[in-house]
């Protein structure tokens, strides 16, 4: 018995209770929006949301995480020795990621889990979380994901997937480990074939319901120097202000920084999210930047995600479709507009 | 350290590996510049860090961060690296107030090297100039060891600074010159020295006046882009294609290992796919470094 049905009262109290084999984070309210938080006793998870405001992506990569330390005692031996920080890798779920955010770990995967190098942190606790999705019934006018390779019920990288049916849940295991994870949780009944069907059919609908597109076919064909040197990224560019609001939210913005702070003789060597938008991310110590202009900025940011990206990787394009910097960009700069630039170049 | 052929990777691509400075040189008059002996402290990680000649390593201090440098040793050396560092931020600043004794870290070897195969049985022309001659030196030093010299046909070098004074390790450039295997053309931008007895003049003339002839040959240059920028057209009136001229890039880099995203050119990263690119490669990506 892999497959659940959970009245949404029940659901609740199995993933609270799962707790016992997993550390869980879940949806919950912030002010008027949701994000992903611990599940602690006192949490109240909601599951009512379009999508949350930022993607669960710090809980495989934490804004800051501390990568090595030394404690620079000046009669110590061990003094500028960085040794690795401990860590906890526990068995963890992330209950009610959407989809698309689930996608995103996939193609931050091919850059931190590679032939070349494998990241140990990104990769060690990808390795120890368990997605369990929820598909999106109502789909919002910003959401471009199955013209990315996704949908709102797509379940490629899922290890389980939730179907909501207004008065309850269905919970499908997908792989071994989300079977797993399903035969773990206390209570719901076994899905009959008919709650099974009820599920596929409205997620048929939900499909339907994402019109809009990332136009992206022909970028393929042209040369990465023909994109670069296009004649619209200063327009492109005219009315960005280099907030960052769109790599800070962005899933599948990978980019990051490694910074020593120092307390007393403590030493740690962090590791933080960056952002191609800030010209200190190329600027270099002589005083050169290969990137000082604002249009070279944005430019880089496109042409990372639907160029470079898919030509080194082979695999679509560095975007899952969530519409996050669409929604959220003080100026409207719309990815879907510019993709139709380069496109049609 | 990549991943093995198992496809284990053994070691943490982020933690340096503990070394001890045994020897400081400061190489040039405005004592900006330094060269810093590093020996593992652990011999396994001496073992481990097994470099080819255009490599780099990121060099760290606790507390201060990293720098990506390249290793001017060569791997005929043995017992340690060497590394030459300019003084510019915070790191490197640190790093010349550092004393013999202390200990530091090193992450490595990093990026690709010089085209050694393709390098075979062929003249080969070292183009130089400033501070950007660490890994070069690492080549010459390579290409002149007993077991590899037969390899290789004409080396001949054009080396430049801004005066004498500024010039990097003088001592081996006094011995190279003096030798009959390798042809050392060094010069200056200008010097008021009367007993200067080398060439006078920027790098891409003294190259346009020494570089008779680009057959069978491969030109290795390394530089201030300004230098690059006026030496490429001399190269290629001398006849060199763009696969023939190799270039060893710079750039902001913090993981070394293509996945902090700051190093692209294109879809390549400097770190990862360079430092060393040819001038063909370079001329398929965007002109962004």
């Amino acid at each position: 018995m892999t497959d659940k049905v959970f009245s949404k009262k029940d659901w609740v109290e199995a993933i609270k209770g799962i707790r016992a084999s997993y550390r869980v984070f879940a949806p919950a309210r912030e002010g008027d929006f949701h994000n992903f938080r611990p599940l602690e006793d006192e949490t109240i998870p909601n599951f009512d949301f379009f999508n949350t405001r930022l993607s669960p992506k710090s809980v495989l990569y934490p804004q800051s995480e501390r990568m090595f330390e030394c404690f620079n005692d000046p009669d110590s031996p061990e003094k500028g020795i960085l040794k690795e920080a401990a860590k906890d890798y526990t068995q963890q779920a992330i209950v009610g990621i959407r989809p698309c955010d689930a996608q995103a770990f996939h193609i931050v995967k091919r850059n931190f889990d590679n032939p070349e190098y494998i990241d140990p942190w990104w990769v060690q606790r990808f390795e120890s979380t368990v997605l369990v999705g929820l598909g999106c019934n109502a789909p919002c006018p910003t959401c471009f994901c199955s013209s990315v390779g996704g949908g709102p019920f797509n379940e490629e990288c899922l290890d389980v997937i939730i179907h909501d049916l207004g008065d309850k849940y269905v919970a499908r295991g997908l792989t071994e480990k989300g079977k797993e994870f399903v035969s773990k949780t206390q209570g719901g009944n076994p899905a009959d074939e008919k709650v099974i069907k009820e599920a596929r059919a409205l997620a048929a609908a939900a499909l339907e319901k994402v019109t809009a597109r990332l136009p992206s076919e022909r970028l393929g064909a042209k040369a990465a120097t023909e994109l670069f040197n296009a004649p619209f990224w200063e327009e492109v560019a005219f009315s960005c202000i280099n907030c960052g609001t769109c790599t800070f939210l962005c899933p599948t913005c990978w980019c990051f920084d490694i910074q020593d702070e120092v307390c007393g003789k403590q030493v740690d060597r962090i590791k933080n999210w960056d952002t191609c938008m800030s010209p200190l991310f190329t600027l270099e110590g002589s005083g050169h930047n290969p990137r000082e202009k604002k249009f070279q900025r944005v430019r880089q940011r496109f042409m990372h995600k639907l160029k470079y990206y898919p030509d080194k990787f082979k695999n679509g394009v560095q975007c899952s479709g969530c519409g996050r910097c669409v929604r959220y960009c003080p100026v409207n700069i719309d990815i879907r507009q510019v993709a139709g630039l380069m496109n049609e170049y | 350290m990549s991943i093995n052929e198992g496809g284990i990777q053994l070691k943490n691509p982020y933690l340096p590996y503990p070394v001890r400075i045994d020897e400081i040189i400061t190489e040039t008059e405005d004592k900006n510049l330094k060269t810093f002996k590093l020996v593992f402290l652990s011999p396994e990680d001496g073992k481990g860090f097994s470099y080819t000649p255009g490599q780099f390593a990121e060099l760290s201090v606790a507390g201060k961060g990293e720098i990506p440098i390249g290793i001017a040793s060569s791997p005929t050396e043995k017992g340690f690296v060497k590394f030459t560092v300019n003084k510019v931020g915070a790191v490197t600043s640190h790093l010349h107030n550092m004393s013999v004794g202390d200990t530091m870290g090193i992450r490595g070897p990093l990026g690709n090297w010089y085209p050694w195969e393709e390098m075979e049985g062929k003249n080969v022309v070292i183009i130089g100039g400033g501070f950007a001659f660490t890994t070069l030196r690492s080549s010459i030093i390579y290409m002149l060891h007993p077991d590899n010299r037969s390899r290789f046909k004409d080396i001949t070098v054009v080396y430049g600074a801004r005066t004498p004074g500024m010039l990097l390790y003088k001592d081996e450039l006094a011995a190279w010159e003096k030798r009959d295997d390798i042809k050392m053309h060094i010069t200056v931008d200008g010097t008021t020295d009367p007993e200067w007895k080398y060439n006078i003049g920027f790098v891409p003339a003294i190259t346009e006046k020494k570089i008779t002839s680009a057959e069978n040959a491969i030109a290795v240059v390394c530089g201030p882009p300004v230098m690059i920028k006026f030496t490429q057209p001399v190269l290629e009136k001398l006849g060199f294609p763009p696969e023939k001229i190799i270039l060893s890039l710079e750039m902001r880099m913090k993981c070394g290992i293509g996945k902090c995203g700051r190093c692209n050119i294109g879809e390549k990263y400097v770190c990862k796919d360079g430092p060393v690119f040819s001038l063909a490669q370079l001329k398929e990506l965007p002109p962004e470094y």
